[in-house]
């Protein structure tokens, strides 16, 4: 097992230095779609954290026996198996979420962060490293949603987890709501922005012209 | 990485074990979570039935939706081209009819074509669900009718609650649908639901009454108008088309006819 300081690096280094949908811009699909309300978002990231934990923890434990003419195929077959997995549990304990849900927690199998670190990371390390590594892109991927979220369900519908905070103009309120957060271009530029933000405080992640 | 996993029998061994592996935890998965899942579906149509008729407001416990569903509500099967009620299907045969698989079901529905196909559904079931609700003295209070329709981007599902004289609505509830967030999704908005209480469904001689205006343009006195939605044209359409298409001679209207004609005070 790593030292301590290896394991914060693995744990926290892809929440803002190696972030994997701000600097490696993996997953964004799963971003615009689901993040038009908290408790959504919320639940699509504990889903995502789990399978790309688990993901990386079973193939980092038979990583010596992949052949490795068929990885990519083993790693889909894990993979899958955990989304359909997380699916059904969502769909027999929250089952209002997991029909907003729809289709983008089947999408997780797809999704770029889950294959990415099992192939360049699980593949290569023990399996405890590779699951604190999957908790930390999991968070990483978190942050991104959250923020993201937090800003589409306050300005587009004025409310957060459901709990109305600014009263719309249509019940009797004040509050005009901003329609253009609720439709999916609006978390583009929200996670243009977010990027931005992160890049002025760590230039090391700009790219070079 | 050794050299010999790529020799093919270790393939094939690796392979198929994971296969095996993945399948058996898949399945288990699945089996073992099938009956909370639906119960889940079941207890979400119930519910979406109950605030049609305004049974239940807001949020409702499990329990307290099964044990309402179970004391108010009746279920039938009505055949959409006669009208009439399936006599030999009870209340467990009616619960039990699979009403999505059977509109897509080339052997119990039948196809639109474009001049019918008014709503934009292509198929029609022949024999539909609707939920007869009665009040604590088994007087009947409202029959309760499932319609979709297409708009923008989605089929649009909804229960409509009439009241038995078969015109009068008690309630409109959109439960299931895929418009623009914000605005076309605004049809599931509990306030823009509201406006159609009161509202009746046609005119003299059967002739469909309700009417969608453009936001703004309903004449609140009127029997018939309501509001559409500002900047979902398309979406308040769609909700138009649903109700001519399943008012009409096509839709409920045989039903709907027989029940002015008090139908379903006999039995």
């Amino acid at each position: 097992m790593a030292n301590a300081k290896e394991i914060k690096t693995v744990l926290f280094g892809p929440v803002f230095a190696n972030n994997p949908i701000a600097l490696q811009v993996l997953g964004i699909c799963s971003a615009l779609a689901v993040t038009t309300k908290m408790d959504t978002a919320l639940v699509m990231c504990f889903a995502l954290t789990f399978v790309v934990a688990f993901s990386n923890l079973f193939i980092s434990m038979i990583r010596n026996h992949i052949p490795s003419s068929v990885r990519i195929i083993v790693q889909m077959t894990i993979i899958a198996s955990l989304v359909i997995v997380v699916d059904q549990f969502l769909k027999a304990f929250a089952y209002d979420l997991a029909k907003q849900l729809s289709v983008f927690v089947g999408l997780i199998i797809t999704n770029c962060i889950v294959m990415g670190r099992a192939e360049a990371y699980a593949m290569k390390s023990s399996p405890g490293m590779s699951f604190l590594d999957g908790i930390g892109n999991g968070l990483g991927y978190s942050v991104v949603l959250l923020v993201v979220a937090f800003i589409r369900e306050l300005g587009g519908s004025g409310s957060l987890f459901g709990v109305q905070i600014m009263p719309l103009l249509s019940e009797g309120g004040w509050y005009q709501p901003m329609g253009f957060l609720l439709i999916a271009p609006s978390a583009f530029i929200i996670i243009g922005l977010f990027i931005w933000v992160l890049r002025a405080y760590r230039p090391e992640q700009v790219e070079k012209a | 990485m050794s050299s010999n996993n790529d020799t093919i029998s270790k393939t094939l061994i690796v392979v198929v074990s994971l296969c095996l592996v993945c399948a058996i935890v898949v399945s288990t998965a699945a089996v073992q979570l099938r009956p909370k899942q639906n119960q889940n579906k079941l207890l979400d149509s119930q519910v979406n039935i109950l605030r049609s008729v305004g049974l239940i407001e807001g949020k409702a416990s499990p329990q307290e939706i099964a044990e309402k569903f179970e004391k108010h509500v009746e279920s039938r099967l009505v055949n959409l081209e006669t009208g009439e009620i399936v006599a030999d299907c009870d209340k467990a045969c009616a619960k039990a009819y699979d009403y999505r698989r059977a509109m897509k079901d080339p052997e119990q529905s039948t196809a639109l074509d474009g001049a019918t196909d008014v709503a934009s559904i292509r198929r029609i079931a022949e024999l539909a669900p609707v939920y007869l609700t009665y009040d604590e003295d088994r007087n009947l209070q409202s029959v309760v009718l499932p319609v979709h329709g297409y708009g923008l981007w989605s089929t649009m599902h909804a229960f409509l609650a009439l009241q038995p004289d078969g015109n009068t609505i008690i309630g409109l509830n959109y439960y299931e649908q895929g418009e623009t967030p914000g605005l076309g999704a605004e049809i599931e908005n509990e306030r823009w639901k509201a406006q159609f209480k009161g509202k009746k469904l046609t005119k003299d001689g059967g002739v469909v009454g309700l009417e969608v205006k453009k936001p703004g343009n309903a004449n609140p006195d009127s029997d018939y108008e309501v509001d559409g939605l500002s900047g979902a044209t398309l979406t308040a359409n769609g909700v138009q088309n649903t109700f001519t298409f399943w008012i009409g001679e096509n839709g409920f209207g045989p039903f709907l006819a027989k029940v002015r004609q008090g139908a379903l005070n006999n039995g």
